[in-house]
């Protein structure tokens, strides 16, 4: 048995150590904010939080997270930076299929937290990783700057 | 654009535009029950008062509202992005006067008599045209659903319907300061017959379409809540993923599971002729399980297809006469004694690879199937063609199979086949309960449905500045003869020819062929540009290539031969103006142009770019002038733009499939590459007002950039590219050509 925090509450699961944590949160805790992309950590879909940080859930075993605090995007709207992250989001209309975005939101919201004013290169590191296959990348980077600007 | 009105007409049913397909009672009340509400929140058929068929008002397959006043539209398009759910209400809510605020939308069940796009004869969405197609049936529908309100409400208050004038879902009456709520109506509606043409608003009085209102879709999209298909997770549910034949085609010869069966969560293994899955508990034992499992496969017919045969097919085939398309005045006379050999020809091939959709969304479905019924979760470009094709799987008739669509995390024409539904009802049938069948994006990739590879030949005959023969010989698959047959008509593929048989250009003399030519081994299909996109790149790279000939500056060369076509000069004027299109550029920078008139949108984009020693290309700017004729929705349209023309750039500078001994070589992300937020300049987007009829705009923008960044480079480099994706290596410092 192992225990994760998740959003806020510890979560006790049955499943294999090396099961990477994506595939917990989505098949066997029902949370399906959290998306699947590639399974190489190549698109940034499954980003969620470890204490704050952004990281790729689908290489991630459940095992090595041990009593770090895991946040998914189900739950980053309950953060400062999170909701601002959500609201210049939803101002400045970034989303079209939606499918990445859950990713997008969580790394934009770890780089507020990291970096309060992002400038582009910034943006241009933290965000690299994730892929928009609309090509919103216009509009994100407007929203994050949005985002740092807000009270 | 498709213009095969005519034909559609007379080959499939359909609702005429003037005629708003309408629900029986009976019908609406299934269609309730089993239809799938969307954003986790649902308006039931409430059965009170005067029982279910009371309590709500339904005079047509789009339009519900119960006497809450709580106004339900089924969305007759799905939404994969490209905002419909939010224009397509915009258009009902404008006709209808309803309460903006209290519109939810619904997705629509699988019903091609209701809900058939009047443009594709099927229930489909594609081609960019959900609003040109949709945009009278949809504002008729809004209109005499209206106009029942108002005749309920008169006839309540004893006094003529002239007298009455509806706001937000009321219905007043100036003169004596009353008010009826449409949700007070409901029951008295329905006893108004609906009007078969009701007036229309004038476009002065529109409150809703020309604004950017916020789309309906997004805020669960930013917080998790917004349910795909993939999400899908009905009670029980098992998770299996599965492998196709690494060689195209491929089937199963001998399946060793003994490893696999050990795998922890592993619970089945479906071998199937084609395919082989394996189910488990969760998609990570799913995945284990596949990966430990000694599959050996028939390779078939196809194992010795490689790109180069593909290619050397295809050019091959190229040089036969195609089949005519379009042939205006004498394009034999005008080429001369020695035809399109003379000295004064100047003449083009340009090339384009296959392409793989690579939907952010992997391909997916769940499906339950019991002996008496099927039960689909799915996200769809086509419901009525996964209805049909679980059915087959299934072994069931149709009526006994129900199908719940989703929003869909990207669709660009990957998901206009049931191909995955079939295959995952097949593994269903052989599951005792629910199973997502879920593609890993190496066979998401491995096994698309892939945008055929084209070979365009271009010919034209200058006098002086003008040009006065034309010739088009457009060479590759057409996918309209396995979508929609009817429509290929004579050898000529409507798709495969669109935005060339009508060149924007005025040339007096010029032809257009299309010459049908399959790849071996590979299945074609549509992705977001279609026909248009190998077209328009053809087009305006070889435009490109004349106005250097002529020695005229490159917007100017396309306005002089677009007199005929004011709406397409103001926009390359436009692009002009906002581009710095006359503001000079450092070394080994260019900017490039492309004009185009597809899906009957008319626009004019320069990409400005900067090539580096290596031969590497940095984009620097984008800049698009669109006329779409009215816009229901213009910050949509924007960001339709925005996003196809970085979807185009990424095709052009990295899409390519390539195939080897059958299989396909690119597998991920990591070698079936994106553009990502590092390498996407500034793009400005221009809007110019029309009041014409609306164009289409969700492919235009993937039309549009990659000829333009192709040109770019050529006014970077020198180097005239004549086919896709760019090739670094002849664009380094120096490099051999």
């Amino acid at each position: 048995m192992i225990n994760l925090r998740i959003n806020g509450k510890m979560t006790p699961i049955d499943v294999p150590e090396d099961m990477p944590l994506l595939w917990v949160l989505r098949d066997v805790l029902g949370l399906t904010g959290t998306k699947f992309g590639c399974g190489i950590a190549q698109c940034g879909a499954c980003t969620v939080h470890l204490d704050g940080e952004a990281v790729r859930s689908c290489l991630l075993p459940v095992g090595s997270i041990k009593d770090r605090s895991i946040t998914t995007i189900e739950a980053i709207g309950d953060t400062a930076n999170g909701a601002k992250v959500q609201r210049a989001w939803l101002d400045l209309e970034v989303v079209q299929c939606g499918y990445c975005q859950s990713g997008q939101v969580m790394s934009a919201t770890a780089l507020l937290n990291a970096t309060p004013h992002p400038d582009d290169t910034d943006i241009d590191a933290a965000m690299a990783g994730n892929i928009c296959r609309c090509g919103t990348y216009v509009r994100i980077r407007q929203a994050i700057k949005r985002a740092a600007t807000e009270a | 654009m498709l213009d095969h009105r005519k034909q559609i007409n007379s080959i499939a049913a359909f609702a005429a535009p003037d005629e708003v397909p309408t629900l029986s009672r009976r019908g609406f009340f299934e269609m309730a029950v089993a239809t799938t509400f969307l954003f986790g929140f649902s308006v039931p058929v409430r059965a009170t008062g005067a029982g279910a068929e009371g309590a709500s008002f339904a005079p047509n397959a789009f339009i519900r509202i119960n006497r809450q006043g709580e106004v339900t539209l089924i969305m007759p398009q799905v939404e994969m992005g490209q905002g419909t759910y939010t224009s397509i209400s915009m258009i009902l809510a404008e006709e209808l006067d309803a309460d903006w605020g209290r519109v939810r939308v619904e997705h629509a069940p699988a019903n091609e008599k209701l809900y058939a796009n009047p443009d594709l004869s099927i229930q489909a969405t594609g081609n960019s045209n959900s609003i040109r197609a949709f945009w009278k049936p949809l504002r008729l529908a809004g209109a005499a659903t209206r106009a029942c309100f108002i005749e309920a409400a008169a006839r309540s208050w004893g006094i003529s319907s002239v007298e009455c004038r509806t706001d937000s879902g009321k219905v007043i009456h100036d003169r004596s300061g009353r008010t009826l709520d449409y949700g007070a109506l409901v029951e008295r509606a329905a006893a108004v017959t609906p009007p078969k043409e009701p007036a229309l608003k004038d476009p002065s009085a529109f409150r809703l379409i020309g604004r950017p209102l916020k789309r309906l879709d997004t805020p669960e999209k930013v917080n998790g809540k917004a349910t795909y298909g993939i999400d899908a997770l009905p009670p029980g549910v098992k998770f299996a993923t599965l492998a196709a034949s690494p060689v195209l085609g491929g089937t199963v010869a001998h399946v060793d599971d003994r490893r696999a069966r050990a795998v922890v969560g592993v619970r089945q293994i479906v071998v199937l002729d084609n395919l082989v899955a394996v189910v488990g508990d969760h998609m990570w034992a799913a995945k284990c399980g596949l990966e430990a499992l000694d599959i050996t496969w028939h390779e078939g017919s196809n194992a010795e297809v490689s790109s180069e045969l593909i290619w050397s097919q295809l050019r091959g085939a190229s040089v036969r006469d195609g089949a005519i398309a379009k042939d205006v005045g004498n394009v034999d006379k005008a080429f001369g004694d020695r035809g399109e050999k003379s000295n004064e020809v100047v003449s083009a091939a340009y090339e384009m690879p296959l392409l793989a959709h690579a939907c952010m969304e992997p391909l997916n479905c769940t499906v339950h199937i019991t002996p008496t019924s099927a039960e689909v979760w799915i996200g769809t470009q086509v419901m009525e063609r996964v209805h049909a094709a679980v059915a087959k799987a299934a072994g069931l008739p149709e009526s006994q199979v129900t199908v719940h669509n989703h929003l869909i995390g990207g669709g660009f024409g990957r998901k206009l086949e049931p191909d995955m539904a079939y295959s995952a009802a097949r593994i269903a049938k052989q599951v005792d309960g629910p199973v997502k069948v879920v593609w890993t994006r190496e066979e998401d990739i491995r096994h698309d449905i892939y945008r055929p590879v084209y070979r365009d030949l271009l010919w034209a005959r200058l006098e002086g500045d003008r040009i006065v023969a034309w010739k088009h010989r457009i060479s590759g698959s057409a996918v309209m003869a396995r979508f929609l047959p009817a429509f290929f008509q004579k050898g000529v593929d409507p798709d495969g020819v669109d935005s060339a048989q009508d060149v924007p250009y005025d040339i007096p003399n010029r032809r257009v062929e299309f010459n049908r030519e399959e790849p071996p081994g590979i299945i074609t299909g549509f992705w977001r540009g279609v026909g248009p996109n190998n077209n328009v790149f053809a087009i305006e790279s070889f435009i490109e290539e004349l106005a250097r000939k002529a020695a005229k500056d490159s917007i100017a060369f396309r306005r002089a031969h677009l007199d005929k076509t004011p709406r397409l000069q103001a926009a390359l004027d436009l692009v002009r103006e906002k581009s710095g299109w006359d503001t000079p550029l450092p070394a080994r920078c260019g900017r490039g142009v492309a004009a185009q008139i597809s899906f009957a949108s008319f626009i004019a984009t320069v990409v400005e770019c900067e090539v580096d020693q290596a031969g590497e290309v940095k984009l620097r700017r984008v800049t698009s002038a669109v006329d779409t004729g009215i816009t229901v929705n213009p910050d949509t349209v924007m960001a339709q733009l925005q996003g196809g023309l970085v979807f185009g750039l990424t095709a052009g500078l990295y899409g390519e499939i390539t195939l080897k001994k059958g299989r396909v070589q690119q597998s991920n992300f990591h070698d079936y590459r994106m553009l990502r937020i590092d390498q996407v300049p500034r793009i400005d987007v221009h809007l110019i007002k029309s009041g014409e009829g609306p164009g289409g705009i969700g492919e235009t923008g993937a039309t549009a950039s990659i000829p333009a960044l192709r040109n770019a480079i050529y006014a970077a480099t020198g180097v005239a590219l004549r086919r896709m994706p760019v090739d670094r290596s002849l664009l380094a410092a120096g490099a051999r050509r």
